[in-house]
Formats: C-alpha cells, sequence, structure tokens
C-alpha cells in the first residue's frame, strides 16, 4: 500500500521554500519527487533592468543568510568585464568578510539542526555563538545581516583597530566551542542516536548527483572552489579541505563544525598577512564595460554558487542568471531520504541546509482509503521527537 | 567535557545572575554601532547638482532631482530623499563626487508626522 504526501511548499518570506511529494509504504519513503520554484522573485529578470552599479544592491538580496557571497562573486565578474583588478588589501577584507559569513551560516545551521532534532540547549548555545559574529558583522558593516562590504572595484569600509580587536578576541573564543560542538557530536548520546544513519548518501550517488558543498565532502567526494579554482588569496591561505566519509547527518555536521575550524585559520591568517594600500580603484557608476561573458564562481557556505554573466556593451546587463548550492543539493535528497522513514525528513532535509519554512505543512494521501491528512511543521518535529524516544525505549541508543 | 547537567546547571545559574540582554528601548535610547547607516544627512552647500546619486541609486525612485535655487552650482537642480523607499545601501554617499551626502547613526525613523522620517538638510 503506498500513499502519497505532498510535503510542502511555502512560506515565501524565508529562506528557499522547496515543495516535496513523497511515496510512503506505511512509515518508510519509496520515492520522492522534488518540486521547485515556488520562491520564484523574479531577480534575474530586475537585474536585467538595472546598472552594473545598481545591481550590486539586488544581488546581496537573493540570500538573506550568504548574501556577501553572492555580492563578491557578482563583483568578480563584473570587474571583469570592466577589466579591473581589485588592489590587495580589499581582496583580503572581501576574504575575511566571506570567512566571517560562513561561521555564522555553519552556526545558524547546526542550531536549526539540534532544534529539529528536539535537542533545544545546544541550539541557544550555537545562536549565542553566531550573535558574537554578528556584533563584529555590525562593527564593521553597519549592519548585521545585510552586510554591504563592496563595492564595485573594491571595498567601501576599511578595517578598524576596534573590530580587529573584536576578531582577535573572537578566535581563541570560538575555537574551544568548535572542539566542544565535535565531542558533543561524536560522544553524546542524543546526537548519534539521531544523526547516525539517516539520510545516507554514498560517495558514487554523490558524484552522480552533483551534490556540492558539504553535503558532497561529507561524502568523500573532494569538492571545492577554495581547492579547485582558487580566488582571491585562498591558495596562498592555511585553507584544508574537510572531508568526512560516512555520508549521513552526522557526517555533514562534522564537515561543518570542522569548516568553521579552517574559518577561523583563514580569519587569522587574513588579519597577520593583510597588506596596506588602497580600498577601491575606481569603477565610474554610469561606465559602460566591455562586451562579452563571464562565468565567476564562489564557495557558499552551502556549496558552489555560480554567476553567469552576459555584457552587450551597455549599461545594463544583458543576461545575468545565478545558480545557488541549494538548487544542486536538492536533487540529492531524493537520494538520502529514499528508504528512510517519515520521522527522518525533518533532519534529512535539514541536513542539505536549505529553507527549514518549506515544511510548513504536509498533506497525506492515502491512496487506497482515500483520506486525506494534513500535518503542520510542528507536528511533523513532534513525530521526529517520538522517534527519538522509542529508540531509546528500545535501547537502540548507542 | 559532554552536554552533562553539571554544565547546564552552571550556565543557568550564571545566566540568573546576570542582566538581561534587552534594553528598555522606548525608555533608555540605544546608541547604534560605529558606522551604521540610518538617517540620510544632505549638504546643500556642497551639492553640484551632478545627479550622480540619482543614477545609482539602486531603489528606483528614492532620490529625484528637484529644482532648488540655494544650490550654488549651476545646475540649479538638488536630490530630493524619499526615505520610506531607500534601502540604506550608501551608494549615493559612496558616488558623491563632493561628499554631500553622509549617512547618520540616527535610525529613529518612525513618527506620526511625515517630517519625522524626512532626511536632514544642513548647510542651508
Amino acid at each position: 500500500m503506498t500513499t502519497i504526501f505532498p510535503f510542502g511548499p511555502i512560506h515565501p518570506a524565508l529562506k528557499e521554500p522547496v515543495g516535496f511529494i513523497f511515496e510512503v509504504e506505511g512509515e518508510r519513503i519509496v520515492k520522492a519527487i522534488p518540486n521547485l520554484g515556488f520562491a520564484h522573485r523574479g531577480i534575474e529578470k530586475l537585474l536585467e533592468s538595472k546598472t552594473w552599479f545598481q545591481a550590486t544592491y539586488i544581488v546581496e538580496h537573493i540570500c538573506g543568510i550568504c548574501s556577501q557571497v553572492h555580492q563578491s562573486c557578482y563583483l568578480m565578474g563584473v570587474e571583469k568585464l570592466y577589466e579591473k583588478e581589485i588592489p590587495e588589501r580589499a581582496a583580503y577584507i572581501r576574504m575575511l568578510s566571506l570567512e566571517l559569513e560562513r561561521i555564522h551560516s555553519h552556526l545558524l545551521w547546526m542550531g536549526v539542526a539540534f532544534h529539529e532534532a528536539g535537542f533545544d540547549t545546544p541550539f541557544m548555545y550555537t545562536w549565542r555563538d553566531r550573535e558574537k559574529v554578528l556584533d563584529i558583522a555590525e562593527a564593521f558593516f553597519g549592519r548585521r545581516v545585510v552586510w554591504t562590504t563592496s563595492r564595485p572595484g573594491g571595498v567601501k569600509r576599511d578595517l578598524t583597530d576596534k573590530v580587529i580587536k573584536m576578531i582577535r578576541e573572537f578566535i581563541p573564543y570560538m575555537r574551544k566551542r568548535v572542539k566542544w560542538y565535535e565531542e558533543i557530536l561524536t560522544t553524546d548520546k542524543t546526537v548519534l542516536a539521531r544523526f547516525r544513519n539517516v539520510g545516507y548518501l554514498d560517495h558514487h550517488k554523490a558524484v552522480e548527483l552533483g551534490a556540492v558543498g558539504p553535503v558532497a565532502r561529507a561524502s568523500g567526494v573532494k569538492r571545492d572552489i577554495r581547492l579547485e579554482d582558487p580566488y582571491y588569496f585562498y591558495k596562498e591561505s592555511p585553507f584544508r579541505i574537510v572531508l568526512e566519509k560516512d555520508g549521513d547527518a552526522l557526517a555533514k555536521f562534522l564537515v561543518r563544525v570542522k569548516e568553521i575550524d579552517v574559518s577561523l585559520d583563514i580569519i587569522e591568517w587574513v588579519l597577520d598577512n593583510i597588506p596596506k594600500g588602497p580600498l577601491f580603484v575606481n569603477i565610474p557608476p554610469m561606465a559602460r564595460p566591455k562586451l562579452g561573458k563571464v562565468i565567476s564562481r564562489h564557495e557558499a557556505p552551502r556549496g558552489e554558487l555560480i554567476y553567469y554573466e552576459e555584457s552587450n556593451g551597455n549599461l545594463r546587463p544583458y543576461r545575468v542568471r545565478v545558480r545557488t548550492p541549494t538548487f544542486a543539493n536538492v536533487v540529492s535528497i531524493i537520494a538520502m531520504i529514499e528508504g528512510g522513514y517519515i520521522a527522518d525528513i525533518p533532519i534529512v532535509v535539514a541536513s542539505i541546509d536549505p529553507c527549514i519554512s518549506c515544511m510548513d505543512r504536509v498533506l497525506i494521501i492515502d491512496r487506497k482509503r482515500k483520506k486525506r491528512k494534513i500535518m503542520s511543521k510542528d507536528e511533523l518535529i513532534a513525530l521526529s521527537r517520538k522517534e527519538f524516544k522509542r529508540k531509546r525505549i528500545k535501547g537502540e541508543i548507542i | 567535557m559532554k552536554l552533562s547537567w553539571g554544565i547546564v546547571i552552571k550556565e543557568a545559574i550564571r545566566r540568573l545572575l546576570q542582566k538581561p540582554y534587552t534594553w528598555k528601548y522606548p525608555f533608555k535610547d540605544v546608541k547604534a554601532a560605529e558606522g551604521y547607516r540610518g538617517r540620510i544627512e544632505f549638504d546643500i552647500s556642497k551639492c553640484i547638482g551632478c545627479r550622480l546619486c540619482a543614477l545609482s541609486c539602486p531603489a528606483s525612485g528614492a532620490i529625484i532631482m528637484v529644482r532648488d535655487e540655494r544650490v550654488k552650482a549651476k545646475t540649479k537642480r538638488r536630490p530630493e530623499f524619499n526615505l520610506s523607499i531607500c534601502c540604506f545601501c550608501e551608494t549615493c554617499a559612496m558616488v558623491c563626487p563632493t561628499k554631500a551626502i553622509k549617512l547618520t547613526r540616527d535610525y529613529h525613523l518612525v513618527d506620526y508626522k511625515k517630517e519625522g522620517v524626512k532626511y536632514i538638510l544642513i548647510g542651508v
């Protein structure tokens, strides 16, 4: 007996809404079909009506969490079209902002994942740590979320002594916390029971489905743009790739936690080696770029981000195409969820770091009995917690 | 060091003794961070009417050019800011060749009257 579940879709105000249709047999999921396009905002079309200069601030609003990586990736293409090279100091400051953003994004995701598993204490802890990054951002760029670090040709603001002091204090604190989180993840009963052997994605499947970012790296795929196609000064930086072999939700967790440590190393290196010099090269707002097509790639917190920009020599872009990492990873949810339980859906979907708000409501249709049942996000999370309790009673906890 | 009861209780006691993180905002004013991008301050004496700010503003319509005899330059035109559409991205301040536009740390942009959400005009 198969049952069908339309899962999702949307809460358009939040991150990236996505819908799923699940076919289930009892509690096991047999088939999963992703359903995309619910949060279409027409940003690519909007960009065609703005100048290259104005578009810098529109692309930043594509994602609220990883806004800097969008801006930086877009501007890398624009600077190539204008045939300008940004000063070294600007590149260092951009690297700093990208890595700070990665830390804040991973901490936010960790909190959400802990919450989905019904483990609210570390959810509070991770978000408290994230607050420190946001404080640095506020002191540095003047904003907590949409930072607007860059401008075409460089960066807007310089590092001040106060900000340097804040970051220097933050690094050892965060290193200690990362160690602690790692210890929780590898030893705590609750975490192991809920995350181990859930949402498994093997190496071959990850390559086949084109998984990117931490999802691919958790399955042992060596895929990181900072390694494959280093931009700015990542080649000289102490960057090292983080790989895990297991491919389950726990491995994805560990990859993200260890990546925070790598980001901290890079930030420390940036502060030690940042050269003096100008902050930007002047690109006049009304200047026209040369004719051509550019592709730029960045490693966003969630994976590979691609920008394709086409210029016909006009003040406005002819075409800007954005490929976000979640779009590449959504397909791998299918492989991860098939054969799993309904109660595991929140964790599996959360493990690729998409929009959790997609789980607003779930509609269960029983094909044979012709019954319909709507499940809200809270009910689904309650089911997930019930599963954990069942495991504890049965003694399945390691 | 696991997430044991010891850590949780220690944390709870520390938080109980601590002052709250939140401020009593309307009664006690909170200063915005340094470099905060808030209400726009416009110095009319520096303006040359080049309209670069209006052309580079990403929120279309937030800046329009209006005629003003007080502008010293030949153009006799100055920008008029509409803070209800403004996204406070600092582009106008960035591109201004004479640095006539500045974003202040003032974030009190809610008022019963329209004058309360206006930009600050100086240098008249």
